[in-house]
């Protein structure tokens, strides 16, 4: 050890240099500009790194090594090549498969090193298995409710919470055991196995519009066991790599719960889903909306200056981002200026609607964040809100007693005319009425997303058909 | 190369202030692609797998090579598929230039 080999001295090396490429290549991420580049220094790093392990003296059989990286790399082709709805189930998917790597090396580090484990080694091994475990099957339930092989609605019982923390509290003790008993190997396979339990228990009560949020935190327990793993492993790269997730999906979990209104712990124990039963039954009473045909909305639409789109989660169930394209190149062409007003929420995953649209070939400079968007919508004609509800609620700014109360909303509400595209008068989400539906500026567009957008293509003369 | 506990942490330490500080700067428009682009890079965990998979043990050998093998099909998956898909994905994202005919 004091003197080290040749190779082990190239092999720490290409982990620098792996290292600085990975913090490059997030860097390079902070602009589409010059995004593509940082994918390439990734994975130039990510080349650098797995060659210099495969130098590595201590390996005496590469067989195995071979083998996993190509069935690795027959299973990898296909998941980088789904479709872009199916993004945040791929996503899910991946953040199992990550955890499921963490877990099973600390698993067999766990039985090669008993009886033999310092305290702080056998603890930072517990919080690699445990944060793992939950992660693998909290991902794989939630990519089972995001391709909707799982039921989408939240399923709650009396005493979860209870149940649950339970359970983590469980893991929590037997790990405490191992650190002073790291021999008493027989406990091992426990705090692999309660947070396995755990990890779908925690998944079963979140709802679908929860989804940004809950992939956002299991990617930072992701990046916080691989960081675990570097402990473990005595691996800087494997450190830093793993710090830079677990910041990654912090930052973005903080947006969420932000944008949402909520705190993490009740995003987690919330369960939001059908909580106003009452809220709900309220909304059902006849109150007069005003409705339009699609030779309506294009004529108002025809006649605007200015436009602004507001896509949800809906535009991406009907699969319309390419009629809404459609949309956005005729009035584009008849002089209309047409911006889209992004929720940070909206959608299943963080980002989920500026992938769509851009895949739809709309200009990133035109698709603009809450924030950006907010202060245009008093000198807007138009805003056509596409598949979302909550993120437009104005009860939201107004109702002290709406359970939404203080999320921040895209201000529709403040546009000259108001458009919903909308299957029927449903409450969304959050089981919340909507009271924009009945302002006098509101026009309801009742039907699928694709085909309304489809239909008022057709009546300012575009598409494609 | 052995690193103490206490290097470590600061290891930790440091490189979470700076994913805090670059992180932060990316636009939400690519928080899609920001999230696999991670996953890839997290995905460097294969290191360890392999080395798990490849050294002598002289007990839990049989173990160490099942568990270190799936680990590396894993992680490879998540090399392979994160980098292809957020590439796929920045690709898409384009300016508004001159119209196209």
């Amino acid at each position: 050890m004091t003197n080290l080999p040749a190779t082990e001295t190239i092999i720490e090396i290409t982990y620098l240099i792996a290292t600085a490429l990975f913090i490059l290549s997030l860097k390079w991420l902070s602009s589409p500009k010059t995004a593509r580049r940082g994918v390439f220094a990734g994975e130039i790093g990510m080349f650098l790194a797995i060659v210099g392990t495969l130098l590595h003296h201590g390996i005496v059989e590469y067989k195995w090594i071979l083998i996993a990286l190509v069935l690795g790399t027959i299973i990898g082709v296909p998941l980088g090549e789904v479709a872009m709805t199916a993004v945040p189930q791929r996503t899910a998917l991946s953040h199992a498969f990550g955890a499921l790597c963490v877990t099973l090396v600390g698993t067999a580090e766990f039985y090669l090193r008993t009886p033999e484990v310092p305290p702080f080694m056998m603890g930072v091994l517990s919080l690699e298995v445990i944060l793992g475990s939950l992660t693998f099957t909290g991902s794989l339930m939630a990519a089972g409710k995001l391709q909707e092989v799982l039921p989408q609605r939240p399923i709650t019982y009396k005493g979860q919470n209870v149940v649950n923390l339970g359970l983590l509290g469980v893991a929590i003790v037997v790990a405490g055991i191992l650190v002073a008993h790291p021999e008493k190997t027989q406990l091992f396979p426990l705090i692999v196995g309660i947070p396995l339990v755990f990890g779908v228990m925690m998944i079963v009560p979140i709802g679908g519009a929860d989804m940004p949020t809950v992939i956002s935190l299991l990617n930072s327990y992701a990046g916080l066991s691989a960081a675990a793993m570097g402990f473990v492993l005595q691996s800087k790269l494997l450190i830093i790599a793993g710090a830079l997730d677990g910041a990654s999906g912090f930052i973005l979990s903080v947006n969420m719960s932000k944008a949402m209104n909520r705190s993490f712990s009740n995003v987690l124990f919330g369960a939001f889903g059908q909580e106003q039963p009452s809220a709900v039954a309220g909304g059902q009473q006849a109150r007069p909306v005003r409705s339009a045909t699609p030779e309506e909305a294009a004529g108002i639409l025809a006649a605007a200056n200015k436009v602004v789109i507001v896509p949800g989660y809906g535009m991406a169930v009907a699969q319309a981002q390419h009629k809404v394209r459609e949309l956005y190149d005729a009035l584009t062409k008849r002089g209309v200026d047409v911006k889209f007003g992004i929720h940070p929420v909206a959608g299943r995953m963080p980002g989920h609607m500026n992938v769509l649209l851009a895949e739809a070939d709309i200009p990133y400079d035109k698709l603009l964040d809450m924030d950006e968007i907010n202060g245009d919508f008093p000198q807007t004609d138009v805003a056509l809100v596409i598949g979302a509800n909550d993120v437009t609620n104005p009860a939201a700014r107004t109702d002290h007693s709406s359970p939404i109360f203080g999320m921040p909303i895209l201000d529709v509400d403040k546009a000259r005319t108001v458009m919903v595209i909308k299957r029927s008068m449903a409450a969304g989400f959050a089981g919340i009425d909507n009271p924009l539906y009945y302002l006098d500026k509101t026009l309801m567009l009742f039907g699928d997303a694709k085909s309304f957008v489809g239909s008022i293509v057709r009546e300012l003369g575009g598409g494609h058909e | 190369m052995k690193l103490d506990l206490l290097t470590s942490l600061y290891v930790f330490m440091l490189a979470a202030f700076i994913g805090f500080e670059v992180i932060r700067r990316v636009s939400p428009l690519l928080h899609t692609p920001l999230m696999s682009l991670t996953n890839a890079l997290d995905a460097i965990a294969v290191v360890g797998a392999i080395i798990l998979a490849g050294e002598y043990h002289a007990h839990g050998a049989l173990l160490a090579k099942i568990l270190g093998t799936i680990a590396i099909v894993a992680a490879t998956s998540n090399i392979v598929g994160g980098f292809l898909i957020t590439d796929r994905m920045l690709r898409m994202f384009k300016a508004s230039g001159p119209k196209k005919p």
